[in-house]
Order: C-alpha cells, then sequence, then structure tokens
C-alpha cells in the first residue's frame, strides 16, 4: 500500500521546491516532493540563465534544473509525479492533499512552492489564436517564426530578454509597451537596444489580436487613445505572471490582491505549519536565486514546526 | 524511461498511424521545449492507462516539419486527438492530467 502520511509535503518542483527536498532529504525529514509533470517549472521555459551564482558563463534552464533535479535525486528526495487536485487546510492537525484521481494524502507541515504562470491579456482573439499565432513562450515556439515579423507584448524581463532570443529567427521583432520606457534590468534594454532588429511602439496597449485561422494583424490603442494596426504573424505575450493558486485555499492562506500567499520572513503563511517559497509568495523579486533560498529556508521553519509539535 | 508504449512518429507514416479506428493522441514536441518536457512523463503515463482503447504519440517537430505545418501547429507541446484520420479536438501548452484526460473523453 502506497504511503498516505507524511511529516512533510513540498507542493511543485520548480526551483523552489528541488531546493526544500534537498534540504528536507539531508535533514533526514520524512518528505515527498509532488510535482505534475517533470520538474523544472517556469526555468524550463528560460533559454539562459545569466544571473544565477556560481555559473559565470550563464547556463541554459534546461542544464540548471537537471542538475537541480539530478542533485536532489543524488540525496534521495522523494519526488511523486501526481496532479494535485486541491489543498484542505481546515484541520490544523492533518493538513490534505487531494489528488485528480480522487486519492489523497496527509501531512503534519506543508510547503508550498507551486509557483507561477503567465499572464493572458485579455483581449478579443486571444483564446481563439492560442497556438496559432498567439504564444506565451519564446524559447519554445520561436523556431515557427523563421523570417516572420512578430510582436512581443510586455517591457519587463522575460519580454525583452524573448524578444532577444526571438530575433534568431524572426526577421523583425516590435516590442509593443503601455509605458515610454522599458522595466527590464538595464544589461538586457542595453542589448535590445543594441539588437536592429527590434523596434518599439512605446505607450500603447493591443486592443484585439486578429486573422482568419492564424494571427494576422493587432489592434492597437495609444495613451491618447489614437488606434492603429500592426501586421504580424505572431504575438508572444509576455506581461507578467500569475500565481499558480487554482489549487489552494486562498481565504485561509489570506491570498493578497494579485493571489500571492503572504509569509512571515521565515517564510510561515497565515496557517500554522504551511509555508511558501518561491514565486508563489508575495515579495518585491521573482528569481531564481531568491526562489531556492526561500526553499531552503521553508524547510528550516518546517523542521522547528515539527518539532515543536513532537514536544507537546 | 521512454515508455514503449508511446508511438514515435514520422512525416511519411503519419496518415496511415491516425487513420485508424481506435482514436490516436499525438503528441507535437521539441526537444529544446522546456513545456513539452514538463508534460512528457504525464503523456506516458497515459499511454500505460488507455493501452488498448486509444494510441499515443509522439512527433518531433524539428525532424518533421511537413505534418505540423498541415495543422497550422505554431506553439508546442499542442496535442491534437484524431480518430478516423479526422481532428477531434487539441489543447496547447503544459497542461495537467485531468484536462488531457478530458480531452481523450472527447473520442472514447
Amino acid at each position: 500500500m502506497e504511503k498516505s502520511h507524511f511529516e512533510l509535503v513540498i507542493l511543485g518542483a520548480g526551483p523552489a521546491g528541488l531546493s526544500a527536498g534537498l534540504y528536507a532529504s539531508r535533514a533526514r525529514i520524512d518528505h515527498v516532493l509532488i510535482e505534475k509533470g517533470a520538474p523544472g517549472g517556469q526555468v524550463l521555459t528560460t533559454d539562459w540563465v545569466d544571473n544565477y551564482p556560481g555559473f559565470p558563463d550563464g547556463i541554459s534552464g534546461f542544464d540548471l534544473i537537471d542538475n537541480m533535479t539530478a542533485h536532489a535525486k543524488k540525496f534521495d528526495v522523494n519526488i511523486l509525479t501526481k496532479e494535485v487536485a486541491s489543498v484542505e487546510l481546515s484541520d490544523p492537525d492533518s493538513k490534505r492533499i487531494v489528488f485528480g484521481d480522487g486519492s489523497s494524502l496527509t501531512c503534519d507541515a506543508l510547503i508550498i512552492c507551486t509557483g507561477a504562470s503567465p499572464n493572458k491579456i485579455g483581449v478579443p482573439g486571444e483564446a481563439e489564436l492560442a497556438g496559432k499565432g498567439v504564444s506565451y513562450c519564446g524559447t519554445c515556439d520561436a523556431p515557427f517564426y523563421r523570417d516572420m515579423h512578430v510582436a512581443v507584448i510586455g517591457g519587463g524581463d522575460t519580454a525583452v530578454e524573448e524578444a532577444d532570443y526571438l530575433t534568431r529567427f524572426a526577421s523583425k521583432v516590435t516590442i509593443i509597451h503601455r509605458r515610454d520606457e522599458l522595466r527590464a534590468v538595464k544589461v538586457l534594454q542595453e542589448i535590445a537596444f543594441a539588437n536592429k532588429k527590434i523596434d518599439y511602439v512605446w505607450n500603447s496597449q493591443v486592443t484585439s489580436i486578429e486573422g482568419d485561422k492564424e494571427v494576422e494583424r493587432l489592434q492597437l490603442v495609444d495613451n491618447d487613445g489614437s488606434t492603429s494596426t500592426l501586421e504580424v504573424q505572431g504575438v508572444f505575450v509576455l506581461i507578467g505572471i500569475t500565481p499558480n493558486n487554482a489549487i489552494l485555499p486562498l481565504e485561509e492562506l489570506k491570498a493578497d490582491q494579485w493571489g500571492f500567499i503572504p509569509t512571515d520572513a521565515e517564510t510561515l503563511t497565515s496557517v500554522s505549519g504551511v509555508f511558501a517559497a518561491g514565486d508563489i509568495r508575495s515579495k518585491l523579486m521573482r528569481q531564481i536565486v531568491n526562489a531556492c533560498g526561500e526553499g531552503a529556508n521553508s524547510v528550516i521553519a518546517a523542521e522547528h514546526y515539527l518539532k515543536s509539535r513532537s514536544e507537546n | 524511461m521512454a515508455s514503449d508504449k508511446v508511438l514515435q512518429l514520422n512525416d511519411a507514416e503519419f496518415d496511415s498511424a491516425i487513420g485508424s479506428d481506435q482514436p490516436t493522441l499525438v503528441d507535437f514536441w521539441a526537444p529544446w521545449c522546456g513545456p513539452c518536457k514538463a508534460i512528457g512523463p504525464v503523456v506516458e503515463e497515459l499511454a500505460e492507462e488507455y493501452e488498448g482503447k486509444l494510441s499515443i504519440a509522439k512527433m518531433n517537430v524539428d525532424d518533421n516539419p511537413v505534418t505540423p505545418g498541415k495543422f497550422g501547429i505554431r506553439a508546442i507541446p499542442t496535442l491534437i486527438l484524431f480518430r478516423g484520420g479526422e481532428v477531434v479536438d487539441q489543447i496547447t501548452g503544459a497542461v495537467g492530467k485531468t484536462q488531457l484526460v478530458d480531452l481523450i473523453n472527447k473520442a472514447l
């Protein structure tokens, strides 16, 4: 029979979850790390990681995750591949994880590392043309746009980085941004401004994505209200992230207005014995480097909680 | 740990593979694609669970440019469900197992 109770459950195997798993296993905590597919999270859609310390020449997102997974497995992290349907926290002594197939398991402490996913823009045509010219992942879909003109919506790190990556394939990339300057880190801005294949539509938003069977054009409106049309064969929507919180009891966890989970400095949420680490956490900056740190921190905090329980 | 229950399709044998009466789910993927990698274990699991009722196949779009073009695939992973050579439905992105099961049930 499969084990149905663990001292510690870690939900999600991105950098935060894999780090938590590593620290939990080395601390000999009875644990399971649950992930619906292969480990990785958003790093898997990152072409190149240049800001993770210890890799002065950078490392591909794929290789970094392979290394983290291998590292976790070397220390016998118990990884379970299963889709979670819901998390029930009403009984403080037995947190319950319910799976898509109806089965469930319980735990004493829980670390939520479910991460985040790309935002949708929410305009007409987006859903209809998803996968037919509307994309949320430049590194996945760029090769389909060889010698074509594509648009990138957004002005943050991901948008600017992926716009530069897209120019390896596309003939022209137009960044559409609602402000008059990019929000991306300066080093990325420098790369983008030096790239002759990238041009910009400032102070503008997309109001609809149009095309018969595939994306053909975008309708734009600028901050003064004037409208225009941009002919493109693809559009990459890279306007920030939305928390992966559909399985979580948001009221009990006192989710913030965007759906992220607030914690104290030690990653404890509003529910005793429940911790959050990585992109799902309410915070200023979402990077691999702090996701890993929070993952490690959450295990030590969970260990204290488990000890205090057994002493009572 | 590739499952031997998952067929590896190429452009040449595609039409005959999806023409059978038994429905076929084809996972269009590429080695460079992270979400494709993430969804891989789920596709393998479904191949085991639906053996005898549904064929599950993968097509590497890097090695096979013709078929993805024919179906207008511009994002991966895209999973298309076929029955008798016709498209029943399709889904794009690293979706969960529940969503894939819902898709499969449309052809069973």
